[in-house]
């Protein structure tokens, strides 16, 4: 990778690493959704986990489309935000985890969020992984740069 | 909060909101020197105007749109000029307005004033950020002291400013300001003293002049200068002055006037008053602890103090360097000095070299010969760069000084409506163009030229086309990269002579804009300021226009370096160095990283949309394609041609007066400069939307 385009991948990372809660958005019945989700990340940022439970309308979207974003910022409710924050979304397909999958997963997202442990252990919430496919970095306002996930 | 604080009720704990110019003269005040009466704006002020107005945030999201540290000076200026027009369209909230008109209107009532920038930080033993704020002399009345007051907050954003904070890596989302105002002391003879020489250890420095040192702080008009022995006071010689000028107070501001013939022989300071001079700069060395710049004016037989600050060391003048971006803010009066010179022996000088140096036929010369011939070519170009980076470049400095003039008396909605103001009748550039214009129009109305040139472009030989080709060639001149001898060139300014006729002649631009410009901008101004402001109008276009010429000339000697060079990698077996952008493209890996959005300059306003052609090699152009959008590292003139089938221009190197942003303009075409890693991150082929609105390029997914 060229060190322009790792500064890039270097950014995206930081900004997950330092952010603990994203946007999740949707699309079910016709409309769009959003809402907040507690996430983390494998090593490598190319899958990331939260977890809702089932019931809730974005498991119903994501279970229809099979897609997601999730928008991962770090904004601080300031006029500054306009040039300083930055954003980043995450897409691709998503899977409800299961078996040792979810395990592994599990014990990367409470390691993230001790406190979702009894949240998690609950036989109604869903673990589940976003792969994803690309990140788009918005910074200084306006500019966005794609970095494409390789598997 | 306090909004007007009176010297002599500063105190130390009041240095940092009160700035170093203003906690100096307040403490001299206080030793018992000579100060006129004066009270400082604290930073508050600033901070309650910026802040609520909103303005804050727009600064740094202009500054923000790359790193900081990743702007070139040109790119600075932009910056600086667009911040300072926000500045001037952005009124002061009223309830500010009104404490503050309040306060100065009780402190100072109608008597003249002096406005200047006293910044925290600056005046400090490290940094000296002398002449890069403004200052105003001979201001009356609280409404005009506080249009000066804005002015003076607005040059904490100056590029030289911006510039030198970024050299001493000072925070600029920090910088404030706070404003001196102080009664203005209309001396007879002015001028500063340093308690010791910037340059050497035991010597102190008096200079003088006749009327205000405005004119010997702005190098405009030349002072007598004393050296003497520091530890004595000692004279150790008297530099004499060609007196002939001097800077006094006019109905508003000042002005240069001719000497009275009387004093032209009279040195400003008799060899008493120069010991007295000196001595108050050691009596404030003594009392700030470390060697003193001091400016004193002499009113009434008295020597005043106006600033004393820290002497700090002079920096070199690499270009790039601060010292080099100062010998940007040339003055007008050596601007013309500087015109004269490019015009009437530099420019005429260098077509001449570039003339002598390209009478050789190279194929004829043996090696040894060829590589004496490469050497002299390369001095050449080198020895000719250098004066373009010390003399063409601060030349163009003409134009920015008469954008800020316009700027400030017109406000107008587009910071760089006054580019429209310098477009010149004719350009070199302008005017090879218009030949190839002319060459298409005769494609256009001749169908069976046109069968006949594509028959050529296609590989099959055509007598009239090839007799048409040549003379086109022909009348582009020698000089110009597209006539170029062989076969293949040949075909593809057939394939380039068939796009642009493929599409609609040009509209012929009309004059009028421009002149309806020039009237109302010159009849703003009356008398003298009338005459001052045509000569300004007449400098910057002269400005304006060798930005073009003198690229071109350069252009010349650079492509007589490159056939030589050529001539010798031909020789020397290592193949053909000029198709290798191809070749390059081809072997890229697929990239990790792409563009989405990527955020420039706006220099053109516009919106289009249309595949990119990514312009390596000025013979990348011949490939070009009516509706592409030229993306290129740093356009030149030599490139423009391709300009009149282009959709948008995108150019990496930044600023409003880059080649890319001067001939969009004239185009009418959307531009936006400054991408940084353009020709890295866009391919050729890619979807681009250019919004030269707002210094936008998004590139489109694949279709």
């Amino acid at each position: 990778m060229k060190e322009n385009d790792q500064e890039v991948a270097r950014a995206v990372g930081a900004l997950l690493e330092s952010q603990r809660v994203g946007v999740l958005g949707t699309f079910g019945a016709g409309s769009p959704y959003c809402s907040l989700v507690g996430f983390s990340f494998e090593p490598g940022y190319g899958r990331l986990y939260f977890a809702t439970t089932r019931a809730t309308r974005k498991f119903a979207n994501l279970s229809e489309t099979g897609r997601v974003a999730l928008l991962v910022d770090n904004r601080g409710n300031r006029e500054e935000d306009l040039h300083e924050a930055s954003a980043v979304t995450a897409v691709g397909p998503v899977t409800e985890l299961t078996g040792r999958e979810k395990d592994r997963g599990a014990a990367v997202h409470l390691t993230r969020h001790p406190s979702l442990a009894g949240f998690l252990e609950s036989p109604t919430t869903a673990l589940l992984a976003l792969d994803v496919e690309r990140y788009f970095l918005v910074r200084r306002f306006q500019e966005v740069m794609v970095l494409e996930v390789k598997r | 909060m306090n909004l007007l604080i009176p010297f002599d009720r500063l105190s130390e704990e009041d240095r940092p909101r009160a700035g170093g110019k203003a906690w100096a003269l307040s403490r001299l005040g206080r030793e018992g020197f000579p100060v006129p009466r004066g009270a400082v704006v604290p930073v508050e002020a600033y901070r309650a105007y910026v802040g609520p107005t909103g303005l804050r945030e727009r600064i740094l999201l202009e500054l923000n749109r790359k790193p900081f540290e990743a702007m070139r000076w040109e790119e600075m200026w932009d910056a600086a000029l667009r911040i300072r027009n926000l500045f001037l369209k952005t009124p002061l909230p009223e309830s500010l307005r009104a404490a503050l008109f309040a306060e100065i209107e009780g402190l100072f009532g109608n008597r003249p004033v002096a406005v200047r920038s006293s910044a925290p930080g600056e005046d400090s033993a490290g940094a000296s950020f002398a002449g890069l704020h403004e200052s105003f002399l001979n201001v009356r009345g609280a409404s005009a002291i506080l249009e000066r007051i804005r002015l003076v907050w607005a040059s904490l954003w100056s590029d030289g400013a911006l510039l030198y904070r970024q050299e001493l890596k000072l925070d600029v989302s920090e910088s404030a300001m706070a404003v001196v105002v102080q009664e203005l002391a209309e001396g007879e003879r002015s001028g500063v003293a340093f308690s010791k020489s910037p340059v050497e250890e035991d010597v102190s420095l008096v200079e003088a002049v006749w009327g205000l040192n405005q004119g010997l702080v702005d190098g405009t008009v030349a002072p007598d200068r004393w050296v003497l022995d520091r530890s004595s006071g000692t004279l150790f010689k008297h530099i004499e002055a060609e007196r002939s000028e001097a800077v006094r107070l006019a109905p508003e501001g000042t002005r240069k006037e001719p000497l009275l013939p009387e004093l032209r022989n009279r040195p400003p300071l008799e060899d008493g008053e120069v010991g007295r001079v000196w001595s108050l700069s050691m009596e404030a060395e003594k009392r700030f602890g470390c060697p003193q710049d001091v400016e004193w004016t002499f009113l009434g037989g008295r020597p005043f103090l106006l600033q004393a600050r820290p002497v700090t060391a002079g920096a070199k003048g690499e270009p790039g360097s601060r010292a080099w971006n100062l010998s940007l803010r040339r003055s007008f009066e050596n601007l013309k000095v500087l015109r004269e010179r490019i015009e009437k022996r530099l420019i005429p000088a260098l077509v001449k070299e570039a003339r002598d140096l390209s009478g050789v036929d190279l194929d004829s010369l043996e090696d040894e010969e060829l590589a004496k011939v490469l050497e002299i070519r390369e001095e050449a170009l080198a020895r000719w760069t250098k004066v373009y980076w010390d003399e063409f470049i601060p030349f163009a400095h003409g134009a920015r000084l008469f954008g800020q003039v316009y700027n400030d008396r017109m406000q107008p909605e587009d910071p760089f409506r006054f580019i429209d103001l310098l477009r010149p009748g004719r350009m070199i550039g302008t005017d090879r163009n218009a030949r190839l214009e002319e060459a298409a129009e005769r494609l256009r109305q001749d169908p069976a030229l046109r069968s006949s040139v594509t028959a050529f472009r296609d590989g099959r030989d055509e007598g009239d086309a090839a007799v048409f080709l040549e003379k086109v060639s022909y009348e582009l001149g020698k000089d110009t990269d597209l006539a170029l001898s062989g076969q293949e060139t040949r075909r593809r300014l057939a394939g380039f002579l068939l796009e642009m006729a493929a599409r609609p002649s040009l509209p012929k631009r009309s004059g009028e804009a421009r002149e309806d410009l020039e009237r109302a901008f010159l009849d703003r101004f009356q008398g003298m300021e009338r005459t001052f402001a045509e000569e300004l109008l007449d400098l910057a276009r002269a400005s304006y226009r060798l930005r073009d010429e003198d690229n071109i000339h350069l252009g010349r000697l650079e492509r007589l370096r490159n056939e030589a060079r050529d001539e010798r990698l031909r020789r020397s077996g290592s193949g053909n160095v000029l198709s290798g952008g191809e070749a390059a493209r081809a072997e890229s890996n697929p990239i990790p990283v792409r563009p989405r959005q990527m955020v420039g300059s706006p220099a053109g306003p516009g919106l289009a949309r249309g595949r990119a052609r990514v312009v390596r090699d000025r013979r990348d152009l011949l490939e070009f394609k009516a509706g592409e959008i030229l993306v290129c590292d740093a356009i030149d003139p030599n490139m423009t041609f391709a300009v009149p089938l282009c959709a948008a221009i995108v150019e990496r190197r930044g600023g409003m007066l880059v080649h890319g942003a001067i001939i969009a303009r004239e185009y009418g075409l959307p531009c936006v400069t400054g991408v940084p890693d353009a020709t890295e991150r866009i391919q050729s082929g890619d979807t681009l939307t250019v919004d030269g609105y707002l210094g936008i390029v998004v590139v489109h997914d694949p279709e």
